[in-house]
C-alpha cells in the first residue's frame, strides 16, 4: 500500500517574532477589537430599532439581570454605608464635625460609591453571566442554530440583556444607595450617637436632587458599557471551557475599567453641564 | 402515462440551477487555511455526503453553503442567486427552506424539547399556539420521541434523543435543503441506524435535498447518492484538488486511490509517523 506520506507538504516554520512585531500585533489586535465592538454596538442599535424583543424573552432578561441582583445590591449598599460611617466618624470627630457624617456619608453614596460599586458589583454578576452564558452557547454552536432558525442572535440574545442592565442598573443603584443611607443611619443615631434632626439637616444641605440625578444617569451608561462589552465577550469566546472562562473574566475586567473611565468623563461633563444651567452656583454641584 | 411526466421532471431538474453552488471557495481563519480552491453543486433532491478525516474543512463546507459564514475567496449560491453583497436580513428569510442538525444538537439549554421544536415556528410564523402545539407533537413523533418528552430540558436527554429532537426542530420548518453534520457521531451502532433511516425518511417524505457530513462509512453506505472525500489543506500539492474523491458509495468502496483506500477501511498506515513529524 503506497503511503501519503509524499504528498504532505510539511508548513514553514513562522519566523521568530521580535519586539516590533509584539507591539504590532497588540495595536492591530486593540484597534481590530474596538473596530469589531463599535460594528457590534451599531448592529444592537440597528436590532432595536428594527423590532423589539418578545415580551416573554425580555421578561427573563429583566429576571435573570434585575431581580435576581436585589440580594446583592442591597448587601453591598448596606456594608458601603457602615463601612463609611464607621470610617469617616473618627476624623470628624477630631474636628468636631461628627453632626456633618450624614452629609459625607449620602454625598459619597448618592454621587460616586453608590453607582460606581452597584455597577461593578453588577459586572461581576451580570456581565461574567452574560458571557459565560453566550461564550457557552457559541461554543456549542447554539448561535450558529438560531441563525439557521431565522432569528438575529444579536436581536435575540443582546437586545434583550441591554435593555434590561440600561433599565434596571439605575433602579438597583437607587436601591443600593437607599440601603446605604439606611444602613448609614442606623449606624451613626444608634451606634455614635449623632443626634437625629442634625443628621439628616446637613445631608438635605449638601445633597442636591442633581446629585442624585448624576449618580442615576451615570449608571445608565455603565449598564449599557456592562451589556455591550459582556455579550461582544460571549460572542467572540474561543473554543472550549478555558474559552468561556477567558471571555467571563475579560467581561468583568473590561467593563470594570470602561465604568471607572466612564465615571471620570461623565462627572466632568454633569460638573461642566451644572455650571452651564446654573451659572451663578459656580460650576460645583 | 406517468413516465413521460417523469422524464420531464428528470429533465426540469437538470436544467435548473443547482440548490447549492460553491465555485472556487477557499476559507482562511487566521493564517490557516482549511478550504482551497472548492468547487461543488448540489443538485435538487440528491443527497450527497461529504466525508474526510479530522480538519479537513468539512463542517467549515457545511456551512459556507447554509451561509453562517462568508467564504474568504470564491463564490455561492443558492438556486443560480450569488450570495455576495445580499443583506443579512435577505438571507435570514432564505436561509428557512434549510434546516440544519448540528454535531452537537446545538439544542437551546435553557428551553424545554417542546419550546425547542417549537422556537422556529413562533419566530417565523403568526401561526396560533394550538396549531404550533399540532406540529410540534407530529415531528416528534416523526422522529420517534413520546409525547412525554416535550417537557424535559436539553440536559436530561441522551445523546440521541437529542440528536432527534434537534432534528424534529430543524423538520418543524419544513425545510427543502437539510444539512447533517456529522449525524452518527458519539451514537450507538443502532441509535446511528435510526438517525440514518430518520434522513432516508426525511429525504422521502418532501423530496429533501440532503447533505450529510460524516465519517460514518455505513452512514455513507445507506444514505449516500453521491459522495466528496475531502483531504486537509496542508496534505494535499498546490496543484491538486482539496477534492479527493467525487463519485457513488459504490465507486468509493472501489476506489484504487491509497488516501481513499486508507480513510474508507480505517487504515492507520504510517499516519502516526506522519502526524508526529
Amino acid at each position: 500500500m503506497a503511503s501519503s506520506s509524499a504528498a504532505v507538504r510539511l508548513p514553514a516554520k513562522p519566523p521568530a517574532e521580535t519586539p516590533i512585531h509584539f507591539v504590532g500585533r497588540i495595536c492591530l489586535s486593540a484597534v481590530s477589537t474596538v473596530g469589531d465592538l463599535s460594528v457590534f454596538s451599531t448592529r444592537m442599535a440597528r436590532g432595536m430599532m428594527v423590532r423589539l424583543p418578545r415580551r416573554m424573552v425580555l421578561l427573563q432578561s429583566f429576571y435573570q439581570i434585575g431581580v435576581l441582583s436585589v440580594p446583592v445590591v442591597v448587601v453591598t449598599g448596606a456594608f458601603i454605608g457602615m463601612v463609611l460611617a464607621a470610617q469617616t466618624f473618627d476624623q470628624l470627630r477630631i474636628m468636631r464635625l461628627e453632626t456633618q457624617l450624614g452629609a459625607v456619608i449620602n454625598v459619597s453614596l448618592v454621587q460616586e460609591l453608590g453607582p460606581v460599586l452597584a455597577a461593578t458589583m453588577l459586572a461581576g454578576r451580570v456581565g461574567s453571566s452574560i458571557a459565560a452564558e453566550l461564550g457557552t452557547m457559541r461554543v456549542t454552536e447554539q448561535i450558529d442554530a438560531l441563525r439557521s432558525l431565522g432569528a438575529d442572535p444579536i436581536q435575540y440574545l443582546v437586545v434583550p440583556r441591554f435593555l434590561a442592565c440600561c433599565l434596571l442598573i439605575p433602579l438597583l443603584t437607587a436601591l443600593g444607595d437607599s440601603t446605604g443611607i439606611l444602613s448609614g443611619w442606623v449606624m451613626a443615631t444608634q451606634l455614635f450617637h449623632i443626634n437625629n434632626f442634625h443628621y439628616w439637616y446637613h445631608s438635605q444641605m449638601f445633597v442636591s436632587a442633581y446629585d442624585v440625578f448624576c449618580g442615576l444617569f451615570k449608571s445608565v451608561f455603565f449598564g449599557a458599557a456592562i451589556a455591550v462589552i459582556s455579550c461582544h465577550r460571549g460572542f467572540r469566546c474561543g473554543a472550549g471551557a478555558q474559552g468561556v472562562g477567558q471571555a467571563a473574566t475579560q467581561a468583568f475586567v473590561l467593563s470594570f475599567a470602561a465604568i471607572l473611565a466612564l465615571d471620570f468623563f461623565l462627572g466632568i461633563f454633569l460638573s461642566s453641564f451644572y455650571y452651564v444651567l446654573w451659572p451663578s452656583q459656580g460650576g460645583t454641584p | 402515462m406517468t413516465e413521460p411526466a417523469d422524464e420531464q421532471g428528470i429533465e426540469a431538474a437538470s436544467i435548473a440551477p443547482p440548490v447549492i453552488e460553491m465555485a472556487g471557495v477557499s476559507q482562511w481563519f487566521g493564517s490557516q487555511m482549511v478550504l482551497r480552491d472548492i468547487s461543488l453543486s448540489i443538485k435538487e433532491g440528491e443527497t450527497l455526503v461529504i466525508i474526510g478525516e479530522s480538519g479537513c474543512g468539512k463542517s467549515v463546507t457545511l456551512k459556507l453553503m447554509m451561509a453562517l459564514i462568508e467564504p474568504s475567496r470564491g463564490r455561492l449560491s443558492w438556486r443560480g442567486r450569488s450570495l455576495k453583497n445580499r443583506r443579512e436580513s435577505e438571507l435570514a428569510k432564505e436561509r428557512l427552506r434549510f434546516g440544519f442538525l448540528f454535531q452537537g444538537a446545538a439544542l437551546f439549554d435553557s428551553m424545554s424539547v417542546y419550546d425547542n421544536v417549537a422556537f422556529g415556528l413562533r419566530q417565523n410564523t403568526d401561526l396560533s399556539e394550538q396549531r404550533i402545539r399540532a406540529i410540534v407533537q407530529d415531528r416528534i413523533k416523526e422522529v420517534g420521541l413520546k409525547p412525554g418528552v416535550c417537557e424535559r430540558k436539553p440536559a436530561d436527554l441522551s445523546g440521541g434523543m437529542k440528536k432527534r429532537v434537534a432534528l424534529a426542530r430543524a423538520l418543524a420548518m419544513e425545510p427543502e435543503v437539510m444539512f447533517y453534520d456529522e449525524p452518527t457521531t458519539g451514537l450507538d451502532p443502532v441509535m446511528s441506524d435510526v438517525i440514518n433511516e430518520l434522513i432516508l425518511r426525511t429525504h422521502d417524505r418532501g423530496h429533501v435535498t440532503s447533505i450529510v457530513v460524516t465519517h460514518d462509512m455505513r452512514t455513507v453506505d445507506r444514505v449516500a447518492d453521491r459522495v466528496v472525500m475531502l483531504c486537509p489543506v496542508a496534505q494535499v500539492p498546490e496543484n491538486e484538488s482539496q477534492i479527493l474523491f467525487e463519485g457513488t458509495a459504490a465507486e468509493l468502496m472501489a476506489s484504487t486511490d491509497p488516501r481513499v483506500d486508507q480513510f474508507v477501511y480505517g487504515k492507520a498506515g504510517e499516519r502516526i509517523e506522519e502526524l508526529s513529524n
